[in-house]
Parts: structure tokens; sequence; C-alpha cells
């Protein structure tokens, strides 16, 4: 994780990434490539990313939503980006821009749902990964 | 007496400053009697105290029309009070009545001050001053009714919440650019605010649909999708049908139901699986 | 387009990734002056992003400038983006939608041009390219 970079979180089997700030290009290219490294060193099986702190998505930006979901999925990892804010997705549809095979949640929580198994709930899912980074 | 050069600003200001209290009286007087019930006395004076002060900076700068840097202030104030007038809702008379009263106090020095006082300076002066002041009033009660034609359009379109994460609109009357719009955003902020993942837009009570319409509806379904939320279309007439089918517009996998209780149910449906642990009371 | 500047123009480079995110921030900033709604401010910053990006990446750099502008009841925005690039050959058909240059990169110029209100540019093979988009608080 590079350090000025955007932070990765891990919690059990999910790579948790909160894009908080206007991201400019190389920087998200940046991310894109330590997501991959990142799913691959620790066996990921799904990634959130959570773009409620962004006020615009543009292509650059998209086509890197769309590659990270791409890559994630070669990589047997499910990515789902959550928060997308109503103005932001108007305009995304305004332009014609699509993310591919990204799923998508209202908020982190419903993320970590979609994720999980059907049968449990996300905090279900949230402890079950703690206990078993504690052992 | 025309050929008499017009008073310097020190004249207007030595003028006014020396009858200060009769002119500022008279003023006073003849305002609060057109006010009376409108506005306290208190009130009234504190206001004509800015004005007056504003006023004799201005000429004391040399300021001798009302467009002048020198009357910055002054306009400013004049701005303030005719703008909280308008929103208030005092009539333009109401509001231009309290500084063209201040003439009174004038006419009475014309008689005794003499021809070179300046005091018709002073009264073309006011004049100036009467009129940015409706003017000002003018504007800011345009800027109000165009933000209640806003509120107008926002309350006629209400999002619902018809149960724990499923939010509808039903739309009723034609349908123009401006007000499907006005819907998406609507909606689309309502799943946010609400947490919710099911949206229906019923459109039953919507005689007609035109291309654009039926493409803003399209756009709300996806961009809803982009956000994580799910968009039904219910109530879609067989007119309507067929008008779309005509017009080429491809629904592809955008859900629709007949009716909005369908909708309803489908989203009860795909709701139920999620949230196994948090059945709703 | 007929306005006047409510503002005096600011000019900022366009030839690195953080000067596209600069470009951004001011747009962003005089929307929000222009008190467009956010839907219309979000849309604005969007197309500039694009359009700064094109400058960049396509036009080998160039400049922005971005002012406040008034029609007398209104206030707006408008962004200017100009190159000396090698400029645009087939203009139609980079207006048409989907259409991307050979790196696989689109220029989201017929994108774009829905997000605003007026758009129009100025492009020719060996000449640059230049492109104005404006729009206005309702």
């Amino acid at each position: 994780m590079s350090s000025d970079g955007v932070p990765i979180l891990k919690i059990g089997t999910t790579l948790l990434v909160s894009i908080q700030v206007d991201l400019q290009d190389d920087t998200a290219l940046r991310l894109q490539e330590d997501l991959a490294e990142r799913i691959t060193s620790t066996g990921a099986r799904g990634v959130i990313i959570d773009i409620s702190g962004l006020e615009i998505v543009d292509s650059f930006i998209g086509r890197m939503l769309a590659s990270v979901a791409a890559i994630s999925h070669v990589l047997d990892a499910t990515t789902v980006v959550v928060g997308m804010r109503p103005a932001v997705a108007i305009t995304m549809v305004e332009l014609g821009l699509s993310l591919g095979e990204v799923r998508t949640a209202l908020d982190v929580e419903r993320g970590l749902a979609l994720l999980a198994p059907e049968e449990r709930s996300a905090e279900d899912v949230l402890l079950a990964a703690a206990e078993r980074e504690e052992r | 007496m025309s050929d008499v050069a017009p008073a310097a600003p020190e004249t207007l200001v030595r003028t006014l400053t020396a009858h200060a209290d009769r002119v500022r009286e008279a003023w006073l007087e003849a305002a609060a009697h057109e006010l009376h019930g409108r506005t306290s006395r208190g009130e009234l004076e504190r206001e004509q105290t800015d004005i007056f002060d504003a006023l004799l900076d201005g000429l004391r700068s040399g300021g001798t029309t009302l467009a002048d840097p020198a009357f910055d202030q002054l306009r400013g104030i004049l701005a303030d009070v005719s703008g909280a007038r308008a929103r208030l809702g005092f009539t333009p008379r109401e509001t231009a009545v309290g500084v063209f009263a201040l003439k009174e106090g004038l006419y009475t020095l014309a008689q005794e001050a003499g021809t070179d006082a300046g005091v018709t300076e002073l009264l073309r002066l006011v004049d100036q001053l009467g009129l940015f002041t409706f003017e000002t009033y003018a504007t800011a009660r345009e800027s109000i009714i165009s933000e209640q034609a806003e509120q107008l359009l926002e309350l006629s379109t209400p999002v619902v919440k018809l149960w724990d994460g499923i939010v509808a609109v039903p739309l009723v009357g034609t349908l123009d650019s401006a007000r499907t719009q006005v819907v998406m955003e609507k909606l689309l902020n309502t799943l946010v605010d609400t947490g919710s993942e099911h949206a229906i837009i019923d459109i039953t009570g919507v005689p007609a649909v035109d291309t654009q319409v039926a493409q803003h509806l399209l756009k709300t379904v996806v961009a809803a999708r982009l956000m994580g939320a799910e968009c039904t279309i219910s109530g879609i007439r067989p007119q309507i049908a067929q008008t779309i089918v005509a017009l080429g517009i491809e629904f592809g996998d955008i859900r629709t139901r007949a009716s909005l209780a369908d909708a309803l149910v489908d989203a009860l449906r795909a709701g139920g699986r999620k949230r196994s642990a948090e059945l709703p009371a | 387009m007929t306005t006047t500047t409510a503002s005096t123009a600011q000019r900022l480079p366009v030839r690195t990734d953080s000067d596209v995110v600069k470009v951004r921030q001011l747009v962003r900033t005089l929307a929000q002056q222009a008190r467009l709604s956010l839907v219309d401010q979000t849309k604005l910053v969007t197309a500039a992003s694009e359009l700064a990006r094109n400058t960049l990446v396509y036009g080998g750099g160039g400049e922005a400038e971005v002012e406040l502008v008034t029609d007398g009841a209104r206030t707006g925005v408008r962004a200017l983006f100009a190159d000396e690039g090698p400029g645009i050959p087939d203009l139609d058909l980079a207006l048409t939608d989907g259409w991307t240059s050979g790196s696989g990169l689109g220029l989201g110029l017929s994108g774009s041009r829905r997000l605003v209100q007026h758009f129009s540019i100025d492009t020719a093979p060996g000449a640059g390219t230049r492109v104005e988009i404006a729009t206005w608080s309702r």
C-alpha cells in the first residue's frame, strides 16, 4: 500500500477502499494497480469501493472502476461500488458511461451484505471475519 | 434659474446638517403616518438614521448622483431595506414611501433656506433614492416569486415511503421535461436519504408519455441502478405501451408491472431474502 | 454567445494530471458562485474534466480559461479549453456517440456536449483545438 495513495483496508476476505478526494488520473491508476496486487496477495474474495466522497465520476474514473471489477473477476473476486451520489448517477447516465460488470449498492453495509452468503446478515459477516483474523 | 450652477456636495452637506433635526422630524412624521401599523416608529427612526447618515457620508465624499461610488454604502442600505420589505410582503407603495417622505422635510426647507442652499439638488437626489428603492424591491419580489414556483414544483411531486426500503412516486397528470427531471432528482435523493433499495414509479395517472419523458424515466431507472437500487415502472396503460413501441423506445430489461400493487409485491419479495434477520415490525 | 464577463477570466495551464484537478476545482467553485443546481454543477465539472483531459492527452497540453459570465438576468460559468495539438480530423465522427480515438481513450465529446448548455468546438488537422462550454443558472 503506497504511502500517498488511497488506503486499502482489509476486513476478513474483503478489501475496502474509500475514495474521499478528487482523484487525479495517475493516483487512480495507482489505486487500480494496488488493488490488483492486494487481491492477489491476500486472496480477497470481495472488493468494496466506496465513492460516497466523490463529487464527480468522469470517464477516466468510470473506466478505472470497470477495470477493477474486470481484474478482480479474473482473480476470482467480486467488486461492489457503493455510495454513488444521485447527481453523479444522473451525470453518468447522461454521459452514457457504463460501469461494465460492476455491481452497486447504496452503502458499505449493503455492499458487504451483497458479498456475503445469502442467509447471513452483514453483521455476521464482519464478526466472522474479525474472528478469523484473531485466530 | 437655469444659469445658476448646481450646488456643490459641500453645500448640500451644510444645508442638511444645519437643518438635520427639522428635516428628519418631518420625514419621520410623514413616513410614520403612511406606514402606521405596518412598522414601529422606533424601527422607522433607526432605518432613517442609517439612510440619513449614509446620505451625508456620500455627499461628504463628493457624491453628486446616486450611481457614484461615494454612495455605495447608501445603495447597500436601501437595497437591504427594500429586500426586507419585499420578503415581509409590504406593498410597493409602502416600501417607496419611506424614502420619498424625506421630501416632506426638504419642501419646508426650500422656502426658508434660499435658492443657493442646494435644496433642488437634494430633492433630485431623493427622487433617485426612491427609484432605486423601488427597483431593488421589484427585483427582490421577482426572486421570491421564482423561489415559490420552485417550491411548488417540489411539493407537487411527492415521493412516499411504502415500506421499509421501498419508496414510490405516484405521478399524476401530464409530465413535461422539467417536471420529470425534478421527479428524477427527488426520487434518487430519497433513495439515499431513506436507505431504500427499491423505487416504484407509478404512471397510472399519466395520460400520455412522449419520447422525452420516456427517456427521462429510462435514465432514472439506470441512474437508480448505478446507485445500487432497483426501479420498477408500474401502471403503464395500453395506450402508453403502444406509444412507447411506436416511438421505438427500448425498454430492454427495465422492470415494468401493470399495477403499483404488483410492483410492491415484487419489491417485497426481492427485499425479503436479504434481510432474514430483520423482519419488519 | 453574447455575454458580459462577471469576473476576470482565470487562465490555468493544462500540462499535468494535477492541472486537470485544479481545473475541476476552479469550475466547481465558480459553478457554486453562479448558483447552479447541484446536478448542473456536477454535469459542468464532469464535462470540464473530460475536456481538460482531452487537452492534456490528445492535444499534448494546453490551457484552460474559466470565468463567470452574465447575460443580465442569469449568471453562468464559461470555460474554454485550447491546445496547439494535432486537431481533430473528422469532427462529425468525433461528435457521434461512442466514437473513440485509436488508442481506445474516448474523447467523450458527444457526452460532454450533452452535459452543458452551450458547446462549441473549433478544430482542424494541424490547427489545434478550442472547445468552449457554458452552463447558466436556471
